[in-house]
């Protein structure tokens, strides 16, 4: 029972502690919904690796499935699934986005 | 496709306040755009079918009940509170 592109998938989850899957680049976003995530992690300083997805058919689909979430971008930290670009921005505006990557000793308090 | 999006989510969550928007025309030329003038979706639903979910579990029952309208459309912006003071 391994599926090739879940095993690519959780190692990419596994290896970085902030993981975006996303279109396009954290320098060059090709959509308004990874950009906005994108700008919310520079925003906070948190380093994070991203996933171009569209480099790669077997993962735009492939995340879609292990996740169980139909669209991208999708932010993983830690192992753990927090949303999408939706709840990446009312956690931010909330400061909860904040006080989670302090607790996930991700960010220096300020 | 907005009606239909409507519908279903009615159905699903008896909403206490229930807005569907058609964003389609501020992505025109982006990616995703279709050219059908229904690719991208906002939501915004209150229900007390949400009280003690989380963000995450209330954005799922949405997708989820949207599941055969997420294949022909592009983007779904949700916005789901449980009640309208937004705890």
């Amino acid at each position: 029972m391994t599926n090739p592109v879940f095993d690519r998938i959780q190692k990419e989850i596994d290896n970085n502690d902030v993981s975006l899957f996303m279109k396009g680049t954290a320098d060059m976003p090709l959509c308004g919904f990874s950009a906005m995530v994108v700008q919310v992690l520079s925003q906070l300083g948190v380093p994070f690796s991203t996933v171009n997805v569209l480099e790669d058919d077997d993962i735009r689909q492939g995340i879609k499935d292990f996740t169980n979430w139909p669209t991208i971008p999708q932010l993983y930290v830690k192992g753990e699934f927090i949303g999408g670009c939706d709840i990446v921005r009312e956690m931010y505006e909330t400061g909860e986005l904040q006080d989670f990557f302090e607790e996930k000793g991700l960010l220096r308090a300020a | 496709m907005k009606d239909r999006i409507e519908a279903v989510l009615r159905e699903a969550f008896a909403p206490s306040l229930l807005e569907v928007i058609n964003d389609s025309a501020r992505h025109h030329g982006h990616a995703g755009d279709d050219g059908s003038g229904e690719s991208h979706f906002t939501v915004k639903i209150v229900s007390e079918a949400f009280v003690g979910q989380s963000r995450l579990q209330r954005q799922r029952a949405v997708f989820s009940a949207l599941v055969d309208e997420m294949n022909s459309i592009h983007a779904l912006s949700i916005d789901a509170a449980a009640s309208q003071d937004r705890n």
